[in-house]
């Protein structure tokens, strides 16, 4: 078996608020193998943004990480900055939602590039920016050369979306972290860039982990996918397996709520009530408020991991009662 | 009382901006869409940002005055009315955003705002007011408590659950709901849906639903328009439509939308390229840059609105024969 890129174990992500704590990572592990793409999808406030947060050591005191994130098998939680600094953006790389607020405005993206290649490069001055051209003809940027003089504001979303992640990717990382890259595009730019980051895994032999809310983007592009509720990891598996025989009851939820495949104009099933809000004390298992198969045993105690199939994990204890497997949509 | 509520024609908007290179340009944001609404029909105008379908929206309520075109509301011209009939129209078509946080009053508990709008329109005697809004409470399905709360105290699919009442305490005919979803999770979405759908069957209710998701639009809607840099460039019933696009851009929006089918990891992306600058438009058919069935005439002479059959159009010179040929899902 190959070894793991990554290894989380028990990472809890606290942030302090007027006075308040919140839990929004709520004890997690999970793996990343060479050249996987892991989906991290979830709603608004259920931990998968705070979780790559968490990795890169982004969260900042009063907020506090807890846990186990083993890099090549070292544990980087908790280094100090310099020590990180050789990890995040070398062999780590995070794209975000808006390139606009994660780019420099006032830098072409030419200087973004050579500076990053500056940073974690041994590159002279003249290869760096040979190097810049590639990297934009990488991304599919098209008249590469002539676009490194340009500034942000002077390419659409899908161009900077773009240009963002041949930044991310001049130190070769070994790691993407993609928090929800193609929310804030159109759905035919977003199909080019999830094909971008699909091929580029391919071609670089890169693992990704893709934070989004959308199952669908999910399902296209993703080898395995896990699942955010709470802060909780409800359900890990290969795509294929868990789209169709979900085994935690909130994935088969968000699963039957999307308009796929339904009759038209015909009611949606849907998830009853709203999740947790951030600081909701949980005892037992953080859906059996909403949960349609609900037990008493769900409602005390932790739930804790089961094994339900190959590489395939839930927190669900009532996962015998979901139905074997969904009708294909 | 006609089944007819609703005909748009030749609707045009411009606004004037900068261009690229910094001088003033004009961007034409609706570039003659002409649409029909009955009563409780629900038509879905599904496109990408620059489509002009929120421009498309606000003309339609006269958020924005259109530059040219018509608007027949109830077999009256409803860009000449004033006074007390453009208050009827104003009552009688209302807009329901994105985001209903930012249109409720944060100063105001649900009560208030409803019986404002109630007041406005004087559709109630004063004595009768709290009965209408509880009402309309439950129609909306949120608990009688929910009046004396302010929109802070609620989620975002309860806000949206407000955003619609409010719509509705004025008693209208036509709902216009640009990307009402939009910003609401999954599971949330689900239960808004199925309230507009249930509101229109008891209210005899026309939606002009407009929104970026396919998914959501094919599945509210009877009918649709597919729209592209300021045109409407295929219509017709939701599932014709979907089920048989037309339009090369109608195919490749359908192939781009995720569907929950991990077998299509391997494909290639629907469709290359962005969209053209809307300041700068091709001479030709707007989406001929991106059309992998690109003729020469599409160049430099755009292709009419053309009928499929009686109640389908594609603005596509394909349409005059036969289908193009379905976008290939090739595994690389």
């Amino acid at each position: 078996m190959t070894e793991n890129l990554l290894e989380v174990h028990g990472l809890r992500t606290e942030y302090r608020s007027d006075g308040r704590r919140f839990t929004a990572v709520d004890g997690i592990d999970f793996t990343v193998g060479p050249g996987e793409i892991l989906g991290l999808v979830g709603e608004s406030g259920s931990g998968k943004s705070a979780t790559l947060r968490s990795i890169l050591g982004l969260i900042k005191p009063p907020g506090r990480v807890e846990g186990r994130i083993l890099w090549r098998g070292r544990d980087i939680h908790g280094l100090a900055p310099s020590a990180l600094q050789r990890v995040r953006g070398a062999e780590i790389a995070m794209i975000f939602q808006d390139p606009m607020t994660a780019l420099n405005p006032v830098l072409t993206v030419g200087q973004q590039i050579r500076e990053s290649l500056a940073a974690h490069t041994d590159l002279s001055a003249s290869d760096r920016q040979r190097r810049a051209i590639e990297l934009l003809d990488l991304v599919g940027i098209p008249a590469a050369a002539s676009r490194l003089d340009d500034y942000p504001y002077q390419f659409s979303g899908g161009i900077r979306q773009r240009a963002m992640i041949a930044i991310a990717l001049a130190a070769k990382p070994a790691l993407l972290l993609a928090d929800e890259p193609t929310t804030a595009l159109d759905v035919t730019i977003q199909d080019q860039i999830i094909k971008l980051i699909q091929r580029l895994a391919a071609e670089l032999r890169m693992s990704v982990i893709l934070v989004t809310h959308d199952l669908g983007v999910v399902a296209e592009s993703c080898d395995r996918v896990a699942v955010m509720y709470a802060g909780r990891i409800v359900e890990t598996a290969p795509v294929a397996t868990l789209f169709r025989s979900p085994r935690h009851a909130y994935t088969l939820g968000l699963l039957q709520s999307m308009p796929v495949g339904r009759s038209p104009r015909t009611p949606l099933p849907f998830i009853p009530g709203a999740p947790p809000r951030p600081g909701d004390s949980l005892n037992g298992c953080a859906f059996a408020a909403r949960c349609a198969f609900v037990g008493d045993e769900c409602r005390h105690g932790r739930p804790e991991t089961r094994h339900v199939g190959l590489d395939h994990m839930t927190l669900c204890r009532r996962a015998e009662a979901l139905p074997a497997a969904l009708e294909p949509a | 009382m006609t089944k007819r509520l609703l005909e748009v024609a030749d609707l045009t908007k411009g606004f004037v901006t900068r261009g690229a290179d910094g001088r003033i340009a004009q961007l034409k944001a609706l570039r003659g869409v002409s649409f029909t609404l009955d009563r409780g029909e629900t038509l879905g105008i599904v496109g990408e940002s620059g489509s002009g379908k929120s421009t498309l929206a606000r003309s339609v309520v006269r958020l924005i005055e259109p530059d040219g075109g018509s608007i027949r509301f109830d077999g009256t011209d409803a860009r000449r009315l004033s006074g007390r009939e453009r208050s009827q129209f104003n009552r009688r078509v209302q807009m329901v955003f994105q985001d209903p946080y930012s249109s409720l009053n944060p100063r105001m508990t649900v009560r208030a705002a409803l019986a404002e709008a109630i007041g406005v329109h004087r559709l109630r005697p004063p004595a009768a007011v709290d009965g209408r809004i509880a009402e309309l409470l439950d129609l909306v399905q949120l608990p009688q408590e929910a009046a004396e709360r302010y929109p802070r105290d609620f989620s975002g699919g309860q806000r949206q659950r407000i955003g619609i009442a409010r719509a509705l305490a004025v008693e209208p005919d036509c709902l216009i709901a640009d990307e009402i979803v939009s910003a609401l999770d999954l599971s949330i979405q689900a239960q808004i849906i199925n309230l507009l759908l249930e509101l229109q069957a008891r209210l005899d209710l026309a939606i002009l639903f407009i929104s970026h998701d396919l998914r959501i639009v094919r599945h509210i809607s009877h009918r649709v328009g597919v729209m592209y840099l300021g045109e409407i460039v295929e219509t017709g019933g939701a599932e014709q439509v979907f089920a048989d696009p037309r339009h090369p851009y109608t195919q490749a929006l359908i192939a781009a939308a995720p569907t929950l089918d991990p077998g299509r990891r391997g494909r290639q992306e629907a469709v290359h390229g962005e969209l053209p600058s809307p300041i700068d438009l091709p001479a030709g058919c707007s989406f001929a840059s991106r059309c992998v069935h690109v003729m020469e005439r599409c160049l430099t002479m755009p292709p009419a609105l053309l009928s499929v059959d009686r109640t389908r159009a594609a603005r596509c010179y394909l349409t005059e024969n036969a289908a193009p040929p379905a976008l290939r899902e090739k595994s690389p």
